[in-house]
């Protein structure tokens, strides 16, 4: 997938001038997964599923700790059972190691589950250049990919889209009636997939966990979709990250205690299923071939890291759900695969440091994301890493070095300190005129008042006050 | 109990009787204030920017000032939240700074946690007629545990009714730098608590921490509300409203 990274001012600009979007992001905000979430915590009860998120964490990096021979253990059982375990350093090579098993198979058409991967090697595009017609059968996905766009989401893809814009896009794709009603565009949908789940030769889908100790992948959905991508045509590829492996089903059970009610509010998926080698001797359903390809991308590189607690993070969307600036801007300003707050810290890990300069900085800080974080996942902490390195490569404007250096220099210099504010409070007091507020700052405090007032100081600093009150100098 | 009272940078040159304000009531609940004169920056605005050694350099600085009192309290939870959960970790390769830097850190209060919970303030002196609803700000919130204090407050002022608004927990959009680096964003997060606020009809938001504050006031008056008022939690519960 194209990387517009650099881009987020402009297209969040594009994204808040943009009426539509506006609308349906307002309604996510309003009714959204947030408070799904909120009520499915409630009726676990607080305190439980705090200790949950606890036990997901240490999971989680007890798995990463680990990650070497549990990768080994994994790829041991997995071949033992009859799949074929393959690894890939970069997303393009991910990319060829899919057309070349097309190749090998003679295959043509593609049934896909959700995959976030999929999105970071650009497969749809890949395969089709390549003669495979890639069709997505995750209803969200289906409509993204009928639109010719990328996921806003990770787990509600087309949640950018109102209703009558699917409506539009259904009517023009399946040339039936235009239907608004959700059900009847469902079941329209529904039909339109079932005859390419049929004639698929291939089946590609992500993985939310691939389990150690029995070679299985693991994949939660709520349309079933998942379970016909990976049972009905002859050749499955389960396509995911290096950091996805879990010691046991045990420990399966545990995330997925914390995975769907994080996302969607759900105790349990509608679905979630296993895939453990390909079709038995005695199987009447299931691949005949099936290929699991670890993809490292940039992954390895945050092992051992700072970084590290990143590769805890269980694709669940509840911090961009939770975020201030995901809810107002929406995913596809943050301009790569992953938006949101998690978006934020692995994009520029991923793709460099270089190439997404305003995401670590894309964020208030509130530690919204932080607090819901099934893995707890120090999301704030680690955007301000990230700011940390863009400061030691050297990566921000001069401007800005230059004004917090002076602003660092005089705070640590009481005396100049004083002066400086004593200067401000009047100049900002005198700015701000009979209305006691400024609307056009100057400098870098124009970002401020673009779309705020700045209400001006009182005019004296509290020191200079405090000083004449107890009849200092 | 000898109590050194952070005013915060952004009191000091923005709203100095918030200041006053904190001091009064610090006063009413029987503590001995101590307020050190070369007090400035806790350093927040260098370490959100990634400048470690100037957020670090200001923390020794503020350890240096404030580790004689028995407290450190501030009216900000973003500020107090600096200290409390951010300064040990910026020594983590230093173990004789990290250890006194925790001793301060495990001393730190937002003034209406110290109120209410420290000094148990029992009578406050202000008084305010009317509805007011109050933002959560989001350090005080997450990083302190300030939430029930400040209304257990508020409860005591003579005249006043809380009215909670939707989602009081949701940030403002403030964000330090990011206010100004990302204005238009900013504006529209915050755009959504001043419409979250007015709904309740309040005539006041009341709020703990000057940043929250200046946003919100921003935004409201740009929107064309000069009606509602934006106070600081400290200046209604000293009875400090009447002038900007």
């Amino acid at each position: 997938m194209q990387v517009h990274s650099m881009h987020f001012k402009a297209r969040a600009g594009n994204a808040l001038g943009d009426a539509t979007l506006q609308a349906n992001l307002q309604k996510f905000g309003s009714a959204g997964l947030a408070a799904l979430r909120a009520r499915a915590v409630e009726a676990y009860g607080h305190a439980a599923f705090e200790r949950l998120r606890d036990a997901g964490a240490q999971i989680r990096d007890r798995s990463l700790a680990d990650l070497d021979t549990l990768i080994e253990r994994f790829e041991r059982e997995a071949t033992r059972r009859g799949a074929t375990v393959l690894f890939a350093r970069t997303r393009e090579e991910a990319r060829d190691l899919v057309l070349e098993i097309c190749r090998r198979h003679g295959l043509k058409k593609a049934v896909k589950s959700k995959s976030m991967l999929s999105e970071e090697a650009g497969l749809n595009e890949a395969l089709a250049a390549a003669g495979v017609l890639p069709v997505e059968t995750d209803l969200g996905e289906y409509i993204i990919q009928l639109a010719g766009e990328a996921p806003s989401h990770i787990i509600a893809p087309a949640v950018h889209k109102s209703k009558e814009e699917v409506a539009d896009l259904f009517e023009r794709a399946h040339a039936k009636p235009r239907k608004t009603d959700i059900p009847e565009m469902t079941r329209e949908a529904r039909e339109a997939l079932r005859t390419h789940f049929v004639s698929a030769d291939l089946g590609i889908s992500g993985g939310n966990f691939l389990v150690a100790e029995t070679g299985s992948g693991g994949i939660v959905t709520n349309e079933g979709n998942g379970r016909m991508v990976t049972t009905l045509p002859r050749v499955h590829v389960c396509i995911t990250g290096i950091e996805k492996v879990i010691p046991t089903l045990e420990d399966f059970a545990t995330l997925m205690r914390l995975l769907p009610r994080s996302a969607t509010g759900q105790p349990i998926s509608n679905y979630i299923s296993f895939f453990t080698g390909p079709k038995g001797r005695d199987d009447r359903d299931g691949p005949e071939h099936m290929y699991f390809i670890l993809v490292d991308g940039g992954r390895t590189n945050l092992v051992g890291t700072d970084m590290q607690e990143m590769l805890r993070c269980i694709r669940c969307g509840a911090c961009m759900n939770h975020c201030p600036v995901y809810k107002t801007v929406g995913g596809h300003a943050y301009g790569w695969v992953y938006p949101g707050p998690m978006g934020s810290v692995l994009t520029p890990s991923y793709i460099g440091l270089e190439n997404a300069l305003d995401l670590p900085h894309a964020a208030t800080l509130c530690n919204q994301c932080g607090v819901v974080c099934p893995v707890k996942i120090p999301l704030p902490d680690l955007l301000r890493k990230l700011r940390e390195k863009q400061v030691d490569r050297g990566l921000r404007p001069w401007s800005e070095r230059f004004a917090l250096r002076v602003w660092a220099w005089a705070a640590l210099h009481p005396r100049i300190y004083a002066l400086g504010a004593w200067w401000a409070a009047r100049y900002l007091r005198f700015l701000g005129g009979g209305l006691k507020r400024i609307t056009k700052l100057p400098f870098a405090g124009r970002g401020w008042t673009l779309t705020r007032d700045f209400p001006a100081p009182q005019g004296k600093t509290f020191r200079e006050l405090y000083r004449k009150r107890s009849g200092g100098a | 109990m000898r109590v050194g009272l952070f005013v915060t940078c952004l009191v000091d040159l923005m709203r100095p009787s918030i200041g006053f304000a904190a001091l009064e009531l610090l006063e009413a609940a029987g503590c001995e204030v101590y307020v050190p004169p070369t007090q400035t920056c806790c350093g927040q605005p260098g370490y959100n920017s990634g400048d470690r050694d100037a957020a670090r350099a200001l923390a020794e600085k503020v350890l240096a000032e404030f580790e004689g009192c028995e407290y450190l309290v501030a009216p900000s939870g973003s500020c107090a939240g600096m200290i409390k959960t951010h300064y040990p970790e910026l020594f983590a390769d230093a173990p004789s700074l990290r250890a006194r830097v925790e001793r301060l850190a495990g001393r730190v209060h937002e003034l209406t946690d110290f109120l209410a919970n420290v000094a148990k303030l029992e009578k406050v002196p202000g008084e305010l007629r009317g509805r007011v609803t109050y933002h959560d700000s989001c350090a005080g919130l997450r990083e302190m545990g300030v939430k029930a204090q400040p209304r257990a407050l508020l409860a005591k002022v003579p005249g006043l009714a809380l009215v909670e608004m939707g989602e009081c927990e949701q940030c403002c959009g403030f964000g330090g730098t990011f206010s100004v680096k990302f204005g238009e964003i900013s504006g529209a997060i915050a755009d959504r608590k001043c419409e979250a606020l007015e709904a309740t009809g309040a005539d006041a938001v009341v709020l703990g921490d000057l940043g929250c504050m200046l946003n919100i006031e921003g935004r409201l008056r740009r929107r064309g509300n000069e009606a509602t008022r934006v106070l600081h939690v400290a200046e209604v519960l000293a009875g400090k409203t009447g002038k900007r």
